[in-house]
């Protein structure tokens, strides 16, 4: 007997490929609702499309393809601007309506201007920051979609109760000339969630807690399905943190059921921006067929840190007391909404960090809300500023991933950083010697408290 | 023809992810620009701590390193969606990585490029061979012999033409999945 019940990952898979059931291995080509790119593989994937379909091809659909610089903008290095650039021309070849430019002149060139230097805000008004986070604050992000992205963290818009992967250059040229891809439907794992978070613990507790169960590669070529009442305690920031590191198990992408919680916020911002309204989300079915199915009480969580040098590397914070620290980062699209900055400000509130600590917003739309919360007649922002963390207007990726050595916050010696970022192999921050935490926002904010890792629990009653 | 490969190898362990294949400092590189796609080979692997891997995989001042087949643990190519990885390595002279296992991503971008072979090894060859031992690797029967023993690796079954033909445009063209220019 054919089993018609099918995962959300699957019903997503057989929508696009126009079946009526898939199930997993089966290769399929699906259609692509939207394809996002960047100024780090964005020229590479254009140069792909222009080798394979012709100087004067036109991509398969214009209304489709969304382009955000956002990883090395802030930096004098002069090939990341030219990058920059190169996106901008094609652009304006193309007739693209999606492209959050850093500057406003359609026909200028992007300089960072290094005189003025880090810190305050060098981007004109269409500037969004990281991508991840801006597809679904521009209304990119829609519940039953396919979205591929050139970039890993893309599985992150699985939040949104969509199929959302990271692709190379190749795949994505292949993409902008016939809007198809040839994939493999993957296997299912369930991450049944009960109960509720205690307090001082947040999401990036949960998912670091479920790497470390399943390690490092646990999830390599399966779809990571996030279900049970726990889920829908959660914001959907909370759930775009935990889809966003689906890929540090090896998955290929996370998954959400769709609920009130997404509606409310899909529909509000595709009527804000004037995107795409109707779309069609998939179904939890009764019986599903997983791969490896478990429950988790979030109620007996605890604050988890992934230790150098990768995000399996699973420990309690309270047990890391003795690993002292040089340095202490928020920021990116895992650990820089604002909701993040909010957690780490309640910590921190009134009080000096110990250690360098580094806040890189990852959108402009954070930065705006950080200054316009105001907490007893102080905004977000000063008190943050005020507790000594050395905050950035200038939202992007930032050193997340390193980058050019004049990245803000970038390691640059070996050093010990805790980071509410998402990955920490070797070198990933920049110094190839260096060792990094990833650790909740609590974590984060109660560490560059002490300059030691600490249970941010010893801050918050 | 036959398809065979023999030269010295480089050993890296688990986990070997994009950032140490090529660190993010070097994306600035377009691959699909020439001058700037041989640049990419000589960073190839650069992004491996010198405390673990003493000996360079590209000698400085070097573009290609004498190391054709990369041997390693498991998880290879983890982390990020950048096409740069395969590419550095195929522009630095790669011909094969033989792992116990690989990351999706990278795997098919290894394919859709054409840049380098991704074969898996069922035994942990990392902990039994060593960097400079020669190797030879031969496609048509899936083997690696080295220090005088045969392994017998996971054949590449259907991604094996696509990276014979140069990558997943060309085998669509080749086999008439889409139309030849």
């Amino acid at each position: 007997m054919i089993n018609f019940l099918m995962t959300l990952t699957e019903k997503v898979l057989a929508r696009a490929s126009g079946k009526t059931h898939v199930q997993p291995g089966d290769n399929v080509w699906v259609g692509v609702d939207t394809l996002m790119t960047h100024d780090v593989c964005g020229p590479g994937t254009i140069g792909v499309f222009k080798r394979e379909f012709g100087k004067d091809a036109k991509v398969w659909d214009r209304n489709k393809v969304v382009i955000i610089p956002d990883h090395y903008i802030f930096t004098s290095d002069s090939m990341s601007n030219r990058n920059v650039d190169i996106l901008r021309d094609f652009v304006r070849e193309q007739g693209l309506p999606y492209f959050y430019d850093v500057i406003d002149d359609p026909n200028g060139n992007w300089t960072f201007d290094s005189a003025k230097g880090q810190l305050s805000r060098q981007y004109g008004s269409r500037y969004t920051g990281v991508c991840h986070t801006t597809l679904p604050w521009k209304g990119h992000t829609r519940p039953g979609e396919i979205l591929f992205g050139t970039d890993s963290h893309t599985c992150m818009a699985g939040a949104f109760n969509q199929f959302a992967t990271g692709i190379g250059n190749t795949d994505a040229g292949f993409i902008l000339g016939t809007g198809k891809l040839l994939i493999k439907v993957p296997e299912t794992m369930r991450f049944f969630l009960e109960g509720a978070l205690p307090a001082g613990v947040m999401a990036k507790d949960v998912i670091l807690h479920v790497i470390g169960e399943i390690g490092f590669d646990g999830a390599t070529y399966k779809a990571m399905q996030w279900e049970g009442p726990g889920v829908h305690t959660m914001s959907m920031d909370d759930r775009m943190t935990i889809a966003n590191m689906a890929i540090e198990a090896g998955g290929k992408n996370g998954i959400f059921p769709c609920d009130q919680k997404t509606l409310d916020y899909v529909r509000e911002r595709v009527s804000e921006n004037g995107t795409k309204q109707d779309f069609e989300p998939v179904e939890l079915d009764r019986d599903q067929s997983f791969s490896y199915d478990k429950v988790f009480d979030l109620s007996k969580l605890e604050p988890t840190v992934a230790c150098h040098p990768d995000p399996g590397n699973r420990k309690l914070a309270k047990e890391m007391g003795n690993v002292s620290l040089d340095r202490a980062y928020i920021g990116s699209c895992t650990g820089g909404k604002t909701s993040d900055f909010l957690a780490f400000a309640e910590v921190v509130r009134g009080k000096t960090v110990k250690i360098d600590t580094f806040g890189v917003p990852a959108t402009t739309k954070v930065v705006r809300e950080l200054k316009e919360t105001m907490w007893d007649g102080l905004s977000v922002w000063q008190i943050l500023e005020s507790s000594g963390v050395r905050l950035t207007e200038n939202a992007s990726c930032a050193a997340c991933l390193g980058g050019p050595v004049d990245t803000f916050g970038r390691l640059n010696q070996p050093m010990k950083c805790i980071s509410a970022t998402n990955r920490n192999f070797p070198g990933r921050m920049g110094n190839k010697e260096s060792q990094v935490f990833l650790a909740s926002p609590y974590t984060v904010a109660a560490s560059a408290l002490t300059g030691r890792i600490t249970d941010p629990r010893e801050f918050i009653s | 023809m036959a398809h065979i490969v023999t030269s010295p190898v480089y050993v890296v362990q688990d986990n070997i992810d994009t950032d140490q294949i090529i660190p993010a400092q070097y994306l600035t590189l377009v691959p699909t620009i020439a001058e700037e796609y041989i640049k990419l080979g000589s960073y190839a692997l650069i992004g491996l701590p010198d405390s673990l891997y003493p000996e360079r995989f590209v000698a400085e001042g070097a573009s290609h390193t004498e190391y054709k087949i990369v041997i390693a643990g498991r998880n290879f190519g983890c982390g990020s969606s950048r096409e740069h990885a395969p590419i550095a390595l195929g522009a630095a002279g790669v011909e094969a990585v033989v792992a116990e296992s690989f990351a999706r991503i990278f795997f098919r971008n290894c394919v859709a490029t054409g840049e380098i072979y991704p074969y898996d090894t069922p035994v942990r060859l990392s902990e039994i061979v060593k960097t400079g031992d020669v190797a030879t690797l031969d496609f048509d029967t899936d083997t690696l012999t080295v220090n005088g023993t045969h392994y017998s690796l996971k054949p590449l079954g259907e991604v094996r033409p696509v990276i014979d033909a140069g990558g997943i445009f060309n085998f669509a063209r080749e086999s008439g999945m889409i139309a030849s220019r």
